[in-house]
């Protein structure tokens, strides 16, 4: 049987970790939960989680709907603090710093976020992607449009919106408008890079875009994804965390889940025996 | 069975029938009123009345220009001073409820909006023209902003709400503070309802009699500043349609062709804004 996470996990304690690993060490994780509870009201949604997020490696989440996978993500850059009543008990460590004693916005530049479904703001595409730079105080005026090429650039988008930058972003296809706002995440060139099925809205094209993208970004930024998707799992991700009601039952390499699974419920998965 | 289809048939007739006869009833009590009001007013109104000074009756030549003038001046401050805090009043009750004081404050709101608007007129006597010891345009323009208010936060409040919330989501993630987002992402894209609110609570007030009454009175002459009283044209309304003057009727008529002539704008003006587009898709 494959443990459920690749270390052995320290007993949860109050106080912050003493910090042990360099920052961004290449071998290290760079985002680390540690028995994390969360609760909506008096509903749990995640039950005692422990998982590390490998530097530069790209993590799937899967498991049915509503197992919880999206629940966890939400947490690793705090978004669910804009939930009433929902509560996080455990912790989350970005570089062996609880994420909770870092200031929100500052953590959430590090760790950003793309969205099940496209949200671009009701501004041009420029402004889309300008959004983050203006309001974290990143860029000069100057600097602002050379930045703004850059992310269309990695999110492999350039060449289709040069030429219609100030055109409102709702004019691009739905696909482009995941894009568009891959762009707009990476524009703050955060250091981990949240994907919440950002391809189940998308056609198949579109997805292989999306995906060829993800690779490319590897060396720059670590990804974890939530997908509804197996395939899509076997096809990115290096590392793969089963999610079932709540609960992770399997967390290894992707090779290893799919082919050599430790543990029934994750074979019954991804054989298909339930979805 | 044919019987019984006859039947039906007969009713759908007679109540579409019914319906269309009192849409026709609703909607030409308004073009009575314009019909009458552009008849009676339009025979009026000349440039006299909007340049110059009211006379005595019997005397011809006379105007409402000072009645316009103080109009413009008591909406003007209603406005600077309604507008403002009920857009800011309507931020609050969407984005940062905290369930009881929200609750209170949104009841507290539909509440005032249903206060008669010459209980409202006393107050603003109390407050303002007692204390002063003078009826006065700023009495008269806290009156007409105590109505405004109300009426531009539950309008701001229910475009904010209809915002998506993927929205704000997004520019959280990407690291706004929490009034940053508002200020960037979520009024601008309720921005054009909002601004249809405050035009239509302007169109509102800018007909409202009553409060104006005991709060900036009436005055034949032009008032200078804010602390005399000052006249306004659905006072002056009042006074020459119920005077014994038919000289006094016909300049009542005209300025209430003036008066709905406004208000007909502003409405337009309101649709045009809200029909720009809508800022964010529904989807």
């Amino acid at each position: 049987m494959s443990p459920a996470h690749e270390s052995d996990v320290p007993r949860m304690n109050p106080s912050p970790p003493p910090p042990q690993q360099p920052q961004g060490a290449a071998s290290g994780a760079k985002l680390k939960a540690l028995n994390l509870n969360f609760f909506y009201g008096s509903f749990q949604a995640l039950y005692d989680i422990s998982l590390e997020m490998k530097t530069g490696a790209i993590t799937a989440l899967i498991g049915p709907s509503g197992c919880g996978k999206s629940t966890f993500l939400r947490n690793l850059n705090r978004i669910n603090d804009t939930v009433r009543n929902a509560r996080m008990e455990g912790q989350v460590l970005l570089d062996n710093e609880d994420v909770r004693s870092i200031d929100v916005t500052r953590l959430r530049r590090r760790v950003g976020m793309v969205f099940q479904r496209p949200n671009p703001f009701p501004k041009s595409i420029f402004d889309n992607i300008a959004y983050g730079l203006r309001v974290n105080g990143l860029s000069t005026r100057g600097e602002l449009r050379e930045r703004v090429e850059h992310s269309l650039v990695r999110a492999a988008l350039w060449d289709e919106v040069k030429d219609k930058l100030t055109d409102s972003a709702y004019a691009l296809s739905g696909g482009q408008q995941q894009r568009l706002c891959i762009a707009r995440a990476l524009a703050v060139d955060p250091e981990v890079l949240l994907l919440d099925e950002p391809c189940s809205a998308l056609d198949p094209i579109a997805t292989a875009k999306i995906e060829e993208l993800m690779f490319g970004l590897k060396d720059q930024c670590t990804m974890v994804i939530v997908t509804h998707n197996m395939q899509q799992a076997a096809r990115v991700a290096d590392f793969t965390g089963f999610f079932l009601l709540g609960r992770l039952i399997e967390y290894n390499k992707t090779d290893t889940i799919f082919r050599n699974p430790g543990k029934k419920e994750t074979e019954d998965y991804i054989t298909g025996r339930f979805g | 069975m044919n019987r019984s289809l006859a039947w039906r048939k007969t009713v759908n007739a007679v109540m579409l029938g019914l319906t269309g006869v009192f849409t026709v009833i609703t909607v030409s009590a308004l073009f009575v009123i314009l019909g009458y009001l552009l008849f009676n007013g339009g025979k009026s109104l000349d440039w006299n009345f909007f340049t110059k000074l009211p006379l005595s009756p019997g005397e011809l030549g006379g105007g409402m220009a000072n009645a316009i003038k103080g109009s413009a001046e008591i909406i003007g401050l209603a406005a600077l001073i309604g507008i403002p805090v009920g857009f800011l009043a309507g931020v609050y009750l969407s984005e940062y409820e905290s369930r009881a004081f929200a609750s209170l404050v949104r009841y507290v709101a539909d509440l005032l909006n249903g206060v008669p608007s010459i209980v409202i007129g006393i107050v603003a006597w109390t407050l303002v023209v007692v204390p002063t010891r003078t009826f006065s345009a700023l009495a008269g323009a806290v009156a007409l902003a105590i109505m405004l208010i109300p009426i531009v936060t539950r309008q701001t409040e229910q475009f904010l709400r209809e915002v998506p919330n993927s929205l704000r989501e997004a520019s959280l993630a990407l690291g706004a503070h929490k009034w940053r987002m508002i200020a960037t992402v979520v009024v601008p894209a309720g921005s054009k309802g909002i601004l249809t609110g405050m035009i239509l609570g302007i169109a509102r007030i800018a007909g409202e009699t009553a409060p104006l009454l005991f709060t900036a009175f009436n005055n034949q002459f032009w008032s200078h500043g804010l602390t005399q009283p000052t006249a306004t044209l659905p006072v002056q309304i009042y006074i020459r349609a119920t005077s014994p003057y038919e000289d006094w009727h016909r300049q009542a008529w005209a300025a209430g062709l003036v008066l709905i002539g406004l208000v007909l704008l502003a409405n337009i003006l309101a649709r045009l804004v809200l029909a720009r587009g809508i800022s964010v898709p529904r989807s």
